[in-house]
């Protein structure tokens, strides 16, 4: 079976931008993708997309031309992009189209997300008791795997510390100062053991990706950017997610673990073949956890990485090259695609400032979220 | 009209003894609370009222709604919310009492009891919720 590749990229700064909403923004990439690719919109074929909470995508038609094509709104929570590429990718493997996209954007409001118990089929007496607050979640689950794995929280501020140090080089971060660990050590506590510079924002922010058949990407004549597999998977029994009022005694595994192992196989490859990757980091603790759930390391051996500096841009296992959700923010439609994206131009060899050294051939993504859902990417050039 | 639990099927008695928890009649899946819409496989148990700390956060700032205890940013007092493993049964979220944040160490044994939303509030008008304290 031929290659899905990625032929154009394009991306609308992460952060805060007055003024232009989360629909506009993802119009905004789509323009940049096109004519990174070189093509125009007439030229796309179909498209897969999603927000969280800006609006339908396929009504971006009405910004971008009537051209009559297929659109279909992707809704999947934290791995709406993820599943916005899988499906394209789907698409041009069966042969059926020759070149598409695959877009995500959102706006959310600043400060955590609000969530009404009632939509997760609890009680109201679990908001009102100060149990629905997503930060809770993740304190309370990355303060196990520390003490599971005798890791020590400045293992936390390291992950923050290198997310800013990327974020400064990245021109389409948000956060773009670097903040010393010992600032970020001694900054107010969130959520034990998390604090203020160990949890992303919403934020906003787009990404499309223009993907075609490995005949249609020759014809373009581009750099290759072969999509090996896009995987997305939902939680085993057992795992830990969030707004959880109990969880069984018997531990079982992760849909990040599920997705890995499954894209690994449909890649052919390992992780020792891996030359780049971009992970969750929704807080500090979920990259810790998921160097180790994709395969990269042995649970426990992460401070030492850390330490080591095997992650940074110039380790021997790059990760969160564009500083990550930590220096990107998370909106949530686009934030999988934003993984995606820093690949494609760390395989094309133009990120510039935060360029992996070494002409890397190889770049992972993984994206995890509510409720319970994962979604791994392996490209090659 | 004294305190009163905040929900009407938390608790399995008006002295607030235990945790109403629910089993699956078919794979006797224990699991907590009891579903929002009723089910003919699902039955209420009684919760073990001592178990262990599987792990813990605190909470250093005052929720926005749908919380309902006092959340005025001066004088908010953080609160621990862990997950208790009750042995046999499944692990409950709830808050920690009796203890500050920085005694709290995953392993040690607790046991249920029930304190005020709000400890400020008139006694006959508190509103209980579960919390397990040191044993």
């Amino acid at each position: 079976m031929s290659d899905v590749c990625i032929v154009g990229a394009g991306i609308h700064p992460f952060g805060r931008t007055e003024g232009r909403d989360g629909m506009d923004q993802g119009v905004y990439a789509v323009n940049q993708a096109l004519a990174d690719t070189g093509i125009k919109w007439e030229d796309v074929e179909f498209a897969f997309g999603g927000s969280a909470a800006s609006g339908a995508a396929d009504t971006m038609v009405s910004k971008l031309g009537l051209t009559g094509i297929q659109f279909i709104n992707v809704s999947n929570g934290c791995a709406t992009g993820g599943s916005a590429l899988n499906a394209a990718a789907s698409a041009i493997k069966s042969g059926e189209y020759e070149m598409g996209m695959a877009v995500g954007f959102d706006k959310h409001p600043r400060g955590a997300f609000n969530a009404d118990p009632a939509a997760y089929g609890l009680p109201n007496w679990y908001g009102e008791a100060g149990y629905m607050l997503t930060t809770q979640f993740f304190g309370a689950k990355i303060m196990r795997y520390l003490h599971e794995n005798g890791l020590s929280t400045e293992a936390l501020g390291r992950v923050s510390e290198k997310a800013f140090r990327n974020g400064a080089k990245t021109d389409h971060a948000w956060r773009r100062s670097e903040v010393d660990l010992e600032t970020i050590m001694n900054a107010p506590m969130i959520s034990d053991p998390l604090n203020k510079y160990m949890f992303c924002s919403p934020a906003e922010g787009a990404v499309a990706l223009i993907l075609a058949s490995e005949k249609k990407a020759k014809e373009l004549g581009g750099p290759m950017i072969r999509l090996k597999t896009s995987v997305m998977r939902t939680r085993p029994p057992g795992s830990f997610e969030v707004f959880a009022a109990s969880i069984d005694n018997e531990r079982g595994g992760t849909a990040t673990e599920l997705a890995a192992k499954a894209a690994f196989e449909q890649a052919g490859m390992g992780p020792e073949d891996i030359d780049v990757a971009q992970l969750q980091d929704t807080e500090a603790g979920a990259e810790i956890m998921h160097m180790a759930e994709n395969g990269f390391c042995a649970h426990g051996d992460q401070e030492k990485w850390l330490v080591e500096g095997r992650t940074e841009i110039n380790g021997a296992l790059p990760v969160n090259t564009d500083g990550g959700c930590l220096a990107c923010g998370e909106p949530i439609g686009a934030s999988g695609l934003r993984q995606v994206y820093e690949n494609v131009i760390q395989l094309r060899g133009t990120a510039g400032e935060h360029q992996v050294p070494g002409d890397p051939k190889t770049a992972y993504t993984q994206v995890y979220g509510a409720p319970g859902v994962a979604a791994v990417t392996i490209l090659q050039r | 009209m004294g305190a009163q639990p905040i929900a009407d099927n938390l608790f399995t008695d008006d002295n607030m003894t235990a945790l109403v928890g629910a089993r699956n009649k078919q794979t006797g899946h224990i699991f907590f609370p009891m579903p929002l819409t009723e089910n003919d496989d699902i039955e209420p148990i009684a919760l073990a009222s001592r178990g262990t700390v599987w792990t813990y956060t605190v909470q250093r700032f005052p929720p926005k709604t749908p919380y309902a205890g006092p959340a005025d940013p001066m004088n908010f007092k953080p609160y621990v919310v862990a997950y208790v493993s009750l042995p046999g049964q499944t692990m409950v979220e709830s808050r920690l009492t009796g203890m500050e944040p920085e005694d709290v160490k995953i392993g040690m044994e607790v046991e249920l009891t029930a304190i005020p939303l709000d400890p400020d509030a008139p006694a006959d008008e508190q509103i209980m919720i579960h919390a397990f304290q040191p044993v």
